[in-house]
């Protein structure tokens, strides 16, 4: 972990950043923020690590715990609500398992996590798994995908 | 092979990303190898991704010009490839049935495209594609032939107003910009479109880079800044991709960076992603943001012209008023005036969305009428339904219901109505929307996004919002919507920035043309148009149904019994209303009231 924070120290140093490039490039890098991140940060720069705390928290950008292996975002912009988002949301969950309050499921395979809009309204609703896009989605169309996450996860252990 | 010259242009837009463009670019690539055609750059044929060419609705579009005849396909997707390449390319006859309709001519027909001429045409990534297209000579002409002033002079001619949404004179920005005496200045680009519902600004940035670099470049010339910054939302990683990689070929080819064009004119520009708040589309909260701060509003002592970035003078608009500028410099501040109304020149970009049959970006002369764009642009509503409002503004507008659909849409016009202009996002709503639903999911997200630093937003949406929750939920009071209004009303008033002070412009706007509506669900404990969960049930009608058993098995909570073959039934107490059944049924034997 320290090599890599040391590169990121690097970074902000040579292409001027602040508090927010050093926890995008973290969070980058871990997939979230972890507080031994941050409390080094803190020592080197002189910087109190309540205000990357607070920074982190501000944006939602960054998460203080780990993600899932699979990552179901789903958007909830205006035309994706108009066609019915709300509900695919509340059925993932329910086929997921995944506890009221939190995103990520138990056996931390599976993270649904909401986005303001991704800009791709016209295919509306859309929900995006593992970074690539899924259009005009139907409970179906999602069942299937989730079905196909599943069995791969099932083989791939760890 | 017929002709020489073939060019294969696959819109690789938001919407053609999403439908699968990349697939089609590579089975075009597969097929044409397969078939020994060179389908290389500045070959026979050439393969072209452009950017979003509109109707996003019948995407992957791909277009097919051969010696000039020009062709365009809808709802490509991989497996037409083979035919045609086999038919159209190889052939020379054009596979008729996939070719764009009606539509497709509808829908171009009241467009002007200033901002998105490039956009669909050229590849965003060739720098030189750009320039071809007269791209770099607005800026080669600022900056060799005018002084300051004189442009100025032209951007206040073309009555340009800010398409961000608050409709600022842009000439008059920069005047003051120029004004102000200081060693250091900026020029700010606002990419953050955080408006849920909008990507107009994601399909500029990401379909025709360069036009909004070389926005920037006329406009450090004007205010004489040499520090510029685009401020890119993080959930638009293409868009900072193509953004970075037009700055990197401006760098190379000295259209950006030191002694531009051997003017002795230094101008830098930096991309800063933004993390993910709809607050920092807010100027002072962005600015705060680029500092490395949260990104929290300040009150605004000064305008950010005065005192900005940093502290200095800084200049900034939004992606679409740069994208504009090019056009304006060359063609003169008359003819951009003349584009659109008395008080608001040129045109504006939609993303026009929701439940339309054309859905996508379009781009009309201001002072055009709403009924014009949903109905001969938009196609109408889809399934022949009703419409029942337009929602503009994204969560700081308001919805404009079917009655006035003759308004013209400019800044004034919409503001008298109750809504907003906003950044362009257009969203159709008919029956099957519910609008108390509509208000609530809009005030879900500005309440989310309430930075928290003045309490009228930080508490009063949180209170409105609770309110609607209970109006949703069918434990609405009397006495609820002057409650709402009352609140709405001081938020208002008492806000300190733009995201609190139009928070509550969604539910006025919906209590103002729909009153009944919210006097259904609180009265009568009914939702009108089916969409919330505590005021619906669902029943299976016995005549109607098969006993196939889809829905059972289809069920998350088991609430549904039967044998096969006979008609099935939904146990009220169990069921969770989330509507499962109702969709996967194939003999419409589920009844939602």
């Amino acid at each position: 972990m320290k090599k890599i924070l040391e590169k990121i120290l690097k970074n902000y140093y040579e292409n001027e950043g602040n508090v927010i490039s050093i926890l995008q490039d973290i969070e980058e890098n871990f997939g979230y923020i972890p507080e031994e991140a941050i409390n080094w940060f803190s020592k080197k720069l002189d910087i109190p690590a309540s205000r990357f705390f607070g920074t982190a928290t501000f944006y939602s950008q960054f998460h203080l715990k780990p993600k899932g292996k699979n990552i179901l975002t789903v958007c909830r912009g205006t035309a994706c609500h108009v066609k019915g988002s709300e509900r695919l949301i509340n059925r993932i969950l329910m086929e997921l398992d995944i506890p009221p309050e939190e995103d990520t499921s138990e056996d931390g395979k599976f993270t649904v996590e909401r986005v303001a809009c991704i800009g791709t309204c016209s295919m509306a609703p859309v929900v995006v798994i593992n970074g690539r896009v899924l259009n005009k989605v139907t409970l179906d169309k999602l069942f299937k995908e989730i079905e196909k996450l599943k069995k791969r996860s099932k083989y791939v252990r760890g | 092979m017929s002709g020489d010259n073939i060019k294969i242009k696959i819109c690789m837009g938001p919407g053609g990303i999403a439908a699968g463009g990349n697939d089609v670019i590579e089975a075009f690539k597969g097929q044409l190898t397969n078939q020994r055609i060179n389908a290389s750059f500045g070959e026979q044929c050439s393969l072209h991704q452009v950017g979003c060419r509109g109707l996003c609705a019948k995407d992957v579009l791909v277009e097919i010009i051969i010696d000039g005849k020009e062709t365009i396909y809808e709802n490509i997707n991989p497996e037409k490839v083979p035919r045609i390449v086999k038919e159209h390319i190889l052939g020379d006859n054009p596979v008729k049935e996939w070719i764009a309709g009606e539509d497709y001519d509808n829908f171009k027909k009241k467009q002007i495209k200033v901002v998105l001429s490039h956009c669909g045409e050229i590849d965003p990534e060739d720098m030189n594609a750009y320039i071809e297209a007269g791209g770099y000579k607005a800026a080669h002409k600022a900056l060799t032939s005018m002084s300051p002033s004189e442009i100025v002079e032209t951007v206040k001619t073309s009555n340009l107003r800010g398409r961000g949404g608050a409709g600022f004179p842009t000439g008059l920005k920069w005047e003051l910009g120029l004004r102000i005496k200081s060693d250091v200045k900026y020029v700010i680009c606002n990419g953050d479109e955080g408006d849920p519902g909008a990507f107009m600004d994601r399909s500029v940035m990401e379909g025709d880079p360069h036009s909004v670099i070389e926005g920037m470049i006329i406009c450090a010339k004007a205010t004489e800044s040499h520090k510029g910054y685009i401020y890119v939302r993080a959930e638009y990683p293409l868009a900072v991709k193509r953004l970075q990689q037009a700055i990197d070929q401006c760098l190379q080819k000295g259209y950006l960076g030191k002694n531009i064009f051997d003017t002795g004119f230094d101008f830098d520009i930096r991309i800063f992603q933004g993390a993910g708040a709809f607050v920092c589309g807010e100027a002072t909260a962005l600015m705060r943001s680029i500092e490395g701060k949260r990104g929290m509003p300040t009150p605004k002592l000064w305008r950010s012209a005065e005192k900005g970035l940093w502290e200095k003078p800084t200049v900034l608009n939004n992606v679409e008023t740069f994208a504009n500028i090019p056009k304006i410099i060359l063609n003169g501040g008359d003819w951009f005036r003349n584009l659109g109304t008395e008080r608001s020149g040129g045109t504006k970009v939609f993303s026009l969305t929701g439940n339309i049959k054309n859905s996508g970006l379009i781009e009309v002369p201001l002072g055009i009428s709403l009924r014009e764009i949903i109905y001969d642009i938009g196609g109408g509503i889809e399934g022949g339904r009703s419409l029942k409002a337009v929602q503009t503004g994204g969560p700081s507008g308001g919805c404009i219901p079917a009655a006035l659909l003759d308004i013209e849409v400019d800044y004034e016009s919409l503001a008298k109505v109750g809504s907003i202009m906003g950044s362009g996002g257009m969203v159709v709503l008919d029956e099957t929307n519910c609008m108390v639903n509509t208000a609530k999911f809009f005030l879900e997200f500005t309440q989310a996004e309430s930075c928290g630093k003045c309490t009228p937003c930080r508490i009063g949406t949180k209170r409105m919002l609770e309110i609607l929750e209970r109006i949703t939920n069918g434990n609405g009071k009397e006495g609820d919507i002057e409650l709402l209004e009352d609140l709405g009303s001081h938020i208002r008033a008492t806000s300190l920035c733009g995201l609190g002070m139009t928070a509550p412009n969604p539910v006025l706007s919906t209590i103002r043309y729909f009153r009944d509506e919210y006097e259904a669900h609180i009265k009568d404990r009914k939702c009108p148009a089916l969409v919330c969960r505590n005021l619906i049930t669902y029943s299976i009608i016995e005549e109607e149904c098969t006993g196939c058993g889809a829905c059972k098995r289809a069920c998350p909570v088991d609430s549904i019994r039967g044998v096969r073959k006979k008609p099935h039934k939904i146990d009220p107490e169990l069921c969770v209303k989330c509507g499962t059944c109702f969709d996967v049924c194939k003999f419409k034997a589920i009844l939602k009231a």
